[in-house]
């Protein structure tokens, strides 16, 4: 492999980081509290509204089943009014975050509602608020699954990020697009596989090992 | 001095009663049982007395103050002073022994330095000191309810309630943390409300019992009233041919309540030596009441003289005559 084709997969991993990352902490920034707001205007929760609850959820999955392919093209006048650019790795993350975060909140929602309503019970009968709940209870209960989900996010995020070579933003899987695939270069196609491997193995690992550290000792759910 | 007071309570869901008419007060330093089956509307009461649940109708006057009624943010403050225990502990996994019993504390707003003063002092309390710094899931059941104990108990609550707190523990266990919470309402002179389905509980816990049954009360009083007429019907081990009516030659067939277990041997033979009466064993059976370990033992006795009979009263707690068998059986 020649000098410059490992300068481009190191600037293709540079950018693929840049909007995974950036876009998966705006993901959980918007998606858990909508998660929050879910669980707790739901048909269970401690301020139950079920209209909210209901339009929440349309709204949800109404941007989830948009393909993203779809969503990064329709959104390009969006991202021009908050990127002030609809190109380039810096306005990717705009669709890429607005993709993952109706795409965290479902994950997130299930941790939440895996939480054991008799310690939600406890905190409120030890006269505590619904914030208290959210705070003391919920949150820290439900981290090592919503840990397990933010990885899973991540991954997914690696995918979605593939794309967003349609509107200039680079990455491992536009560098595999354009010399693996259209030029006919297999070992930098073999390479941006390679370096996705070792990207989302490492990814999973790290959740897993944080997750399981937090639960500290108590009983794994599958997640 | 009362310290709560339940008037009238009436609470359905949809078409199914859960409490109907519900009243009863319990004074402070009172350990009061309620008992019933699965369904009597036990947790629906428990529920109501810490005000997660409101009654339809009726008032729940703690020191005072209606629960039923009490709009929801002051009733948020309110039930600091009521200290729950339930039956799957309810621990947050997330916090350390320390930390869940701090928890109470720090929902009430108490300053670090304090929490931690007072947390050292009911890990120490419930023994499990050494703990402090271990997760819930580390913990065996007994040892996780007494963390529940230590949290239920860490804002000087004035009313304790103890949801089923032994039903999902072995026996030893359940008698260690029996003996704990009696421990608790004799010392601290804490007010405790508890709910079980287990006669047992009742027995070495409540000073006052109130059976509940399809969502009412059927019965009240000491345990002793309430076990002895639960007991009648199923009382082990009579003698065949017993009867209630004394007929010739009849044997007679004395309950005797003794404190401790070696007694029963020696009283015989005082009673055989000193009397000149022979008395056979038909059956025993240890309860404990109130933490105090007593012995019920069924004797059969042919022709009881005054004297024997006053001689065993004398000897033993209780004596009763429970009815007559036919001599030679």
């Amino acid at each position: 492999m020649s000098r410059l084709i490992l300068e481009l997969l190191l600037q293709a991993t540079g950018q693929t980081l840049e909007m995974v990352l950036a876009s998966g902490l705006i993901a959980v920034a918007g998606g858990l509290p909508l998660a929050v707001l879910m669980v707790l205007t739901g048909p269970s929760g401690l301020c139950r509204m079920p209209l909210l609850a209901r339009i929440l959820g349309l709204m949800i999955d109404a941007v989830r089943a948009v393909p993203f392919i779809i969503l990064l093209v329709l959104l390009i006048p969006v991202t021009r009014l908050i990127a002030g650019t609809a190109l380039g790795t810096t306005a990717a993350i705009v669709p890429l975050s607005i993709a993952a975060i109706p795409y965290f909140a479902r994950i997130a929602e299930v941790s939440l509602r895996e939480v054991d309503p008799g310690l939600i019970d406890a905190v409120r009968a030890m006269g505590g608020t619904r914030w208290m709940v959210v705070r003391y209870v919920l949150l820290p209960e439900s981290l090592p699954s919503l840990i397990s989900g933010f990885t899973v996010t991540l991954v997914t995020l690696v995918g979605a990020s593939a794309m967003a070579g349609v509107i200039g933003a680079g990455g491992l899987g536009d560098l595999a697009i354009r010399y693996g695939y259209q030029r006919f270069n297999t070992p930098v196609m073999l390479g941006v596989v390679a370096v996705l491997i070792v990207l989302v193995t490492g990814l999973q690992g790290v959740g897993n090992l944080l997750s399981r550290r937090l639960r500290h000792g108590a009983a794994t759910h599958a997640a | 001095m009362t310290l709560l007071q339940v008037e009238h309570v009436s609470r359905a869901f949809g078409a199914q009663t859960a409490l109907q008419d519900i009243s009863f007060s319990v004074s402070k330093g009172d350990s009061v049982g309620i008992i019933g089956r699965s369904g009597a509307g036990k947790s629906t009461l428990l529920r109501c007395l810490n005000g997660l649940e409101r009654p339809q109708s009726g008032r729940i006057l703690l020191e005072g103050e209606d629960l039923a009624t009490l709009p929801e943010d002051r009733l948020v403050t309110l039930r600091r002073r009521i200290g729950v225990v339930f039956q799957h502990f309810n621990l947050l996994n997330a916090r350390t022994v320390a930390a869940n019993v701090a928890l109470p504390l720090e929902i009430a707003g108490v300053a670090k330095e304090q929490r931690t003063r007072r947390v050292a002092e009911l890990l120490e309390l419930v023994g499990l000191a050494d703990h402090a710094r271990k997760y819930p899931a580390l913990l065996s059941g007994g040892q996780k309810q007494r963390v529940g104990i230590a949290r239920a108990l860490a804002a000087n609550p004035s009313l304790l309630l103890c949801d089923e707190a032994t039903s999902a523990l072995d026996p030893e266990t359940t008698a260690s943390i029996l003996a704990l919470l009696a421990d608790i309402n004799r010392t601290l002179g804490l007010t405790i409300v508890f709910i079980t389905h287990e006669m047992d509980v009742v027995r070495q816990l409540a000073h006052h019992v109130l059976v509940l049954d399809k969502g009412r009360i059927v019965a009240r009083g000491t345990p002793a009233d309430i076990l002895d007429a639960s007991e009648q019907t199923s009382e082990p081990a009579l003698p065949a041919g017993f009867s209630t009516i004394h007929t010739p030659n009849a044997q007679t067939v004395l309950r005797l309540g003794l404190s401790t277990q070696d007694l029963v041997s020696q009283l015989l033979a005082q009673l055989a030596h000193q009397h000149q009466t022979n008395a056979t064993v038909l059956a025993t059976q240890i309860r404990a009441h109130q933490s105090v370990p007593e012995l019920d033992v069924l004797v059969q006795i042919a022709n009881p003289s005054e004297e024997s009979l006053t001689f065993l009263k004398n000897a033993s707690q209780s004596v009763e005559v429970v009815g007559y068998v036919p001599a030679d059986s």
